[in-house]
């Protein structure tokens, strides 16, 4: 019985989830949030408020598609400073970053 | 003079005892006797602290806590080297006293900045922001404020400002990076009410900017373009003059990861060595004519490029990926001669007054390794919290510093 409800809400899980992006490994995460917070930093501010770059603070990115999110880390963006972040980033990793943000995640407690 | 120290001799023993009384009841209060002339700071960039270093014994003094971001901080200093004005990314201007290690004035007055210059006679301090663009204008002893200039373009939007520096002639001068203008800010007859000299259209994007040691020339490098916007402060009202904007033309620009910084004016001679954009090169320049006469190629993406004083090496840090990497160029050749791996993170340099050791910061190793310049063997590593920028007193007396 408590196998079968464990399997049933990992499958639960797994659909809410969706689109959601897989959380990489502790080590990786952990190397994510350092480049998040410092490099990404840089540009927008170690709080991410903004600085060169715009805030990407969840106030600021709500609204904003994720989609579009993704494409900007992975291809950068013409016309401005922001490069892209592709050669160092996965997909998977651009929306794992991208969700952080969008959910404060990143932010300081 | 033997003669008259012996003659004093009966005497002192009334007045010794008087001065250690004095000096115990007040050792709370009063630092040890001693000069800043080989002191300067560390910042500590994510714990909003910094710590005050001497560069002579190599080691910490204090570290003082409480100044908020100090993601991007820079510093300037009083002209008796005495205390540092820091400038934090979230609008912070903090007066720290160097002899007690504590935090004598703060203001946070904007929402976001970027940097900071004194003034010559050393009674302003000016800050730029990015939000709200603009600089605004402080007393150095109280941090009161004393003069707002916001930045709006000739098309009457707020910019961002960046390159801020002072000038002979009590001037300000900076670039707005949204509007491609540079400002000149005279703070004399009144430093209430600055007088402006706009130079317009100067070049899309200027991210940050030098005035030569001398205090003559004006430099923004541009972001937007190829090429840098150079003013002539003898002669301001001949505009800006594009330099190198030959510079890169046809050439795939790379990403950069990072925005080099320009405030490490090189000068070796009549050369002058700046970091290119979306290049791996360091480029040099003929400071008589304004000519590229060299690039070297080098690891990645420069940050900084810096000159040791007596302008024999020149050392250069690099962007994300390369940020573990320290080159050094050898001016008379242009060739790196050395390749350093400090550790990851490698965010600023900055050389003792007469250049013979170097400190380096090393954001992710959480400590500052000092060269020895000469056979780039470290001499000391020194525990520091994610440190960033690293200045030293010798600034106090220096132009655009």
């Amino acid at each position: 019985m408590p196998r079968r409800f464990s399997v049933c809400a990992a499958a639960l899980l797994a659909a809410v989830a969706g689109m959601a992006a897989a959380a990489p490994p502790p080590e990786r995460a952990a190397e994510l949030r350092r480049l998040v917070r410092h490099d990404c930093g840089s540009c927008h501010g170690l709080r991410l408020r903004g600085g060169l770059g715009p805030a990407l603070t969840p106030q600021a990115l709500a609204g904003k598609p994720v989609e579009l999110l993704v494409a900007t880390v992975l291809e950068g963006r013409a016309g401005t400073p922001m490069p892209p972040w592709k050669p160092f980033l996965s997909e998977e990793e651009a929306r794992w970053i991208v969700e952080g943000l969008r959910s404060g995640g990143f932010l300081e407690r | 003079m033997a003669g008259s120290w012996s003659a004093e001799r009966p005497r002192a023993a009334a007045p010794a005892a008087i001065l250690l009384a004095a000096a115990l009841a007040g050792c709370a209060a009063q630092p040890a006797l001693r000069g800043t002339g080989d002191l300067g700071i560390v910042v500590e960039r994510a714990s909003g602290s910094l710590l005050v270093v001497d560069t002579t014994a190599r080691r910490v003094l204090h570290r003082v806590t409480g100044l908020g971001d100090l993601s991007h901080a820079s510093a300037v200093f009083s002209r008796d080297g005495r205390h540092a004005f820091v400038f934090g990314r979230d609008g912070g201007l903090s007066k720290v006293d160097l002899l007690t290690g504590r935090v004598v004035a703060r203001r946070v007055q904007a929402g976001n900045s970027i940097g900071g210059a004194i003034g010559q006679r050393g009674e302003l301090v000016a800050v730029s922001n990015y939000e709200p663009g603009g600089v605004r204008v402080f007393s150095a002893a109280t941090l009161e404020p004393v003069a707002d200039i916001p930045a709006r373009g000739a098309d009457g939007r707020a910019s961002r400002v960046v390159g801020l520096v002072d000038a002979p002639g009590r001037r300000f001068v900076f670039s707005l990076f949204d509007a491609g203008e540079i400002w000149i800010a005279e703070m004399d007859p009144d430093p209430r009410r600055p007088r402006i000299t706009r130079i317009r259209g100067v070049g899309r994007q200027p991210y940050d900017a030098l005035i030569t040691p001398d205090g003559r020339w004006y430099l923004a490098g541009l972001f937007g373009e190829d090429g840098v916007a150079l003013v002539d402060l003898w002669h301001p009202e001949r505009g800006a003059r594009r330099i190198l904007a030959g510079y890169g033309r046809g050439g795939r620009r790379l990403p950069v990861y990072k925005m080099p910084h320009l405030e490490g004016w090189a000068v070796a001679g009549n050369r002058a060595f700046l970091p290119a954009v979306g290049r791996h090169e360091v480029l040099v320049v003929d400071t008589v004519r304004w000519r590229e006469v060299g690039r070297v190629a080098v690891r990645g993406q420069p940050v900084f490029v810096e000159a040791r004083p007596d302008g024999r090496q020149v050392w250069v840090n690099f962007a994300f990926p390369d940020n573990d990497t320290v080159q050094v160029i050898d001016t008379e050749t242009l060739r790196v001669v050395r390749t350093l791996r400090p550790g990851r993170g490698v965010l600023h340099m900055e050389f003792t007054p007469r250049g013979e050791a170097v400190w380096v910061s090393v954001r992710d190793e959480d400590r500052v390794v000092v060269y020895d310049t000469g056979t780039f063997e470290p001499l000391a590593r020194l525990p520091a919290r994610s440190p960033s920028g690293i200045f030293f007193t010798a600034r106090a007396g220096r132009i655009g510093l």
